[in-house]
């Protein structure tokens, strides 16, 4: 046998180690920040902390539906419209049909923008950054269209329970909803063969289809998940909040996509972690907490944010150095 | 009812010793044919070696082979079987496996997730990792190589990536693997290791097509050669048979031939010659930890240097480093006399250094940019007036720079994706010519490039020196290093160990250089 020495490289080894801990490292020392200068402003009650967890929740499925569009090479910018169109969907649907109809109207709304991003990404060649940037725009006015404007109440207890207020003995249902959530979509990316299809689409297009894969396929199924989770929270913010509105999710976009790259995921494809994925949300859910309680004005709050999402970001997307 | 006859044709087809055979093949793109009817038989646990000039077809008719592009006429047997199929998946099906040229790896990816890419091992229901690496091993095994299976591919060497990717074939269970220019960047050590998993795999019945310009080789290796040239076969026979000489002359064809036979002629060892007046570049103590050390050397004006040494000796690194891509740990640099800051490669470039680096399509040259860019990418400073872009002198030293180089392109605008391997190099050395360079570094000029393009490149480079320019060149080619250098420099380990010298009456011989650059 012939033994063929690995460039070894030990650096650039630990590094990546550390940008994979930094994610779990600033949620810790965010946490504990807080507790030591909120502790006795309400930070530690657990009534809070469960609030933190049931805001979290939506940013934290969309993180997940967004970190297989980034492990492929795409991107969605088209999430915070999608969440606000199923969302009225879903109550205006309710006033005239079943539970079960609505549900499936909420989620065909994100499957249908999905596969018109995919479609259009793939078959018409336009990168998905401008494609759903501008679905955003087409998304977003057919949701202020429906309703022309208004907010629709949802008087259905049981979608009100289903989807985002109720508790199951202590736990609040949206964690059920995240803890599911993260359960399918970690065994999806890591141990099923599709995961493995959307690393290579995202680490190598060219090579992925050289081995068999197609890459259409995968590219239009990533950008379908990433949709249908936005749609999935769109129906849990409209369950949580017992009605939904057109500027719903409106918000999201930049903490989502931080969420998830400060979880690991790599913003240029073929490397990612669902858990980091929702890790990296709940960094931002006890920061934007966080914020509230230290009774920042909401200008200020926005400041503090976008910094500390930067500072965030830089740590965890330092690549190694190419030539 | 009519018996059915005993033996038919057919089946005394599949009992012959043939695994493929390609009948009067036909490929057109865009109103030109690109393949003329090629014939190509594979025998079974044979290697076929296949060779030609770029744009001869091979590369053509192994895509048509591996379901990447559809033919336009002729067919396919496998195994006596007429096979067909329209996308790489099926003719995996039909037993071709392939080993691409420019290495179908996914860097972000463990090795044995790259060899399994999408035939992974499953448990009930999930994937099994255990079983992935269990697997990968195995193949290895076959092979004869040791490289751990969870390693990041990333990291590879070269050498190693091709083993993984030979191993990724294999995994399909191939009846017949294609192998595109396997060693264009392997190290001689490496070659073996490589030519011995062949006869290992042909042992156990697989079919090799070798694709390589490498005679020495094709001849070590390869059991059968076939000849392409603008895409009709020109000789095909028993490797025994034929000789070097043949083969390139069949390459080439009639009229090219005579103009190769010169400039061999040409290529006679270089003259040793005296140094006059003080030295062009004065390297002093080039220390990057880790990678090179105190690697000292002066440069004439006029001199080829060249540098040998293994894959991971530091060769490459040395050239980054004084180009100024590298930060440098210690050393300095001298350039006629005046110390140079090697910060940054635009720093280089406007001290009169030019770099032609190791990987074309990575480093050298915007793929998706025209010919007249990639030119004049390094130069656009010398054209422009108060920041006005003097578009016509651009032209006509792009101009130039084609006809004297011979790139063959449909002109200035064509982008350079579409040129061959040998005209791309062509561009990068030409970026480099056009900023008119006093010390020209290369790094492996030639590799995987045909004997044409080649010879064209190294004669420039050669009038470039007698110009009164300095040049350091790192090949792993040593005929490369024999043929063009005044000095070499033997590295090993990151160390300089010999400095050899025509003027000194040292040999620099390929056998000699080949035994120097493996014990240092």
């Amino acid at each position: 046998m012939v033994s063929l020495a690995l460039t070894s490289d030990r650096g650039a080894n630990v590094r990546e180690r550390l940008s994979s801990f930094v994610v779990y490292a600033s949620l810790v020392l965010i946490t504990l920040f807080f507790s030591i200068t909120l502790g006795n402003d309400g930070f530690l009650t657990s009534a809070n902390l469960l609030n933190i967890l049931r805001q979290t929740a939506m940013v934290s499925i969309m993180a997940i539906g967004v970190t297989f569009a980034l492990s492929a090479g795409e991107i969605d910018l088209s999430i915070g419209a999608t969440v606000a169109l199923s969302a009225l969907v879903v109550a205006e649907t309710l006033r005239t049909q079943s539970l079960i109809v609505a549900v499936a109207a909420g989620l065909a709304v994100g499957i249908a923008v999905g596969l018109v991003n995919g479609l259009l990404t793939t078959k018409l060649r336009i990168p998905s950054f401008l494609v759903t940037l501008g679905m955003t725009g087409v998304v977003a006015g057919i949701a202020r269209n429906l309703t022309d404007l208004q907010a629709v109440a949802v008087t259905n207890e049981t979608y009100n329970f289903v989807f985002g207020s109720g508790d199951i003995g202590p736990i609040p249902i949206l964690v059920v909803w995240t803890l599911v959530i993260l359960l399918v979509g970690h065994l999806v990316y890591r141990k099923f063969a599709f995961g493995r299809r959307v690393l290579a689409t995202g680490g190598n297009r060219v090579a992925a289809r050289h081995s068999g894969i197609n890459t259409d396929r995968v590219r239009i199924a990533v950008l379908v998940i990433s949709a249908s989770s936005a749609a999935l929270a769109g129906m849990l913010y409209a369950g949580r909040l017992h009605g939904a509105r057109y500027t719903l999710g409106e918000a999201d976009l930049l903490t989502v996509i931080a969420a998830a790259i400060i979880g690991g995921t790599s913003l240029f494809g073929g490397k990612g972690s669902v858990v980091g994925a929702v890790v990296g949300s709940l960094v931002m859910g006890v920061l934007n907490n966080g914020l509230i309680l230290m009774g920042l004005s909401v200008n200020a709050q926005m400041i503090a944010r976008g910094l500390i999402i930067i500072a965030a970001v830089a740590l965890s997307l330092r690549e190694p150095k190419e030539a | 009812m009519t018996p059915v006859p005993e033996s038919q044709p057919r089946s005394g087809l599949a009992e012959s010793a043939l695994r493929l055979e390609a009948r009067g093949i036909r490929k057109s793109f865009g109103g030109v044919e690109v393949l003329k009817g090629v014939d190509f038989r594979l025998e079974k646990g044979k290697v076929h070696g296949l060779v030609g000039q770029n744009g001869a077809g091979k590369s053509t008719l192994m895509k048509i082979l591996n379901g990447v592009y559809t033919r336009d006429g002729g067919e396919i047997l496998v195994d006596g079987q007429v096979v067909d199929y329209s996308t790489p998946n099926e003719a995996q099906a039909a037993g071709i496996g392939m080993v691409f040229q420019e290495l179908s790896l996914i860097n972000s990816m463990t090795v044995a997730q790259n060899v399994l890419l999408t035939r992974e091992p499953r448990g009930r229901v999930l994937l099994s990792d255990r079983q992935a690496v269990e697997q990968t091993k195995a193949i290895f095994a076959e092979i004869g190589v040791d490289i751990d299976p969870r390693a990041d591919t990333a990291r590879l060497s070269v050498g190693s990536r091709q083993l993984v990717e030979i191993a990724k074939a294999l995994s399909q269970k191939p009846r017949i693997l294609v192998l595109d220019e396997p060693t264009a960047s392997l190290t001689s050590s490496e070659v073996e290791t490589l030519f011995a998993a062949i006869r290992r795999l042909t042992a156990r019945g697989i079919s090799v097509v070798y694709i390589s310009h490498r005679m020495p080789e094709l001849f070590e290796i390869c059991q059968q050669i076939t000849v392409l040239r603008d895409g009709a076969v020109t000789k095909s026979a028993d490797a025994d048979t034929l000789t070097i000489d043949q083969i390139v002359a069949e390459m080439l064809g009639p009229t090219l031939g005579r103009e190769l036979e010169e400039l061999q002629n040409d290529q006679s060892a270089p003259v040793a010659r005296e140094h006059v007046g003080e030295p062009l570049l004065r390297v002093t103590g080039l220390t990057r930890r880790g990678i090179f050390e105190d690697v000292t050397f002066d440069l004439w004006p006029g001199e080829i240097v060249g540098i040998a040494g293994l894959l991971g000796s530091g060769r490459s690194e040395i050239m980054r480093g004084l180009f100024g891509i590298d930060k440098l740990d210690s050393g300095t640099v001298d350039l006629a006399g005046e110390r140079l800051s090697l910060t940054s490669p635009k720093k280089a470039l406007d001290a009169g250094l030019g770099f032609v680096p190791e990987d074309r399509r990575v480093a050298g040259l915007v793929l998706k940019d025209s010919v007249f860019s990639n030119l004049m990418m390094a130069s656009w400073p010398r054209v422009t007036r108060w920041g006005w872009v003097g578009r016509r002198s651009a032209e006509k030293r792009s101009k130039e720079l084609v006809d004297r180089l011979k790139v063959k392109t449909a002109g200035l605008r064509q982008q350079v994706a579409h040129l061959s391997g040998g005209n791309q190099q062509k561009i990068v050395v030409g970026k480099n010519l056009s900023v008119t360079p006093k010390v020209l570094l290369l790094d492996e000029p030639t590799v995987g490039i045909d004997v044409k393009s080649k010879a064209d490149i190294l004669e420039e480079v050669r009038q470039l020196a007698a110009d009164g320019n300095g040049i350091i060149i790192v090949s792993s080619e040593l005929s490369e290093l024999t043929a063009l250098s005044d000095r070499v420099l033997v590295l090993h380990g990151g160390k300089v160990t010999r400095a050899l010298s025509r003027a000194n009456g040292d040999d620099i011989s390929e056998g000699a250089l080949s035994l120097a650059v493996q014990v240092g």
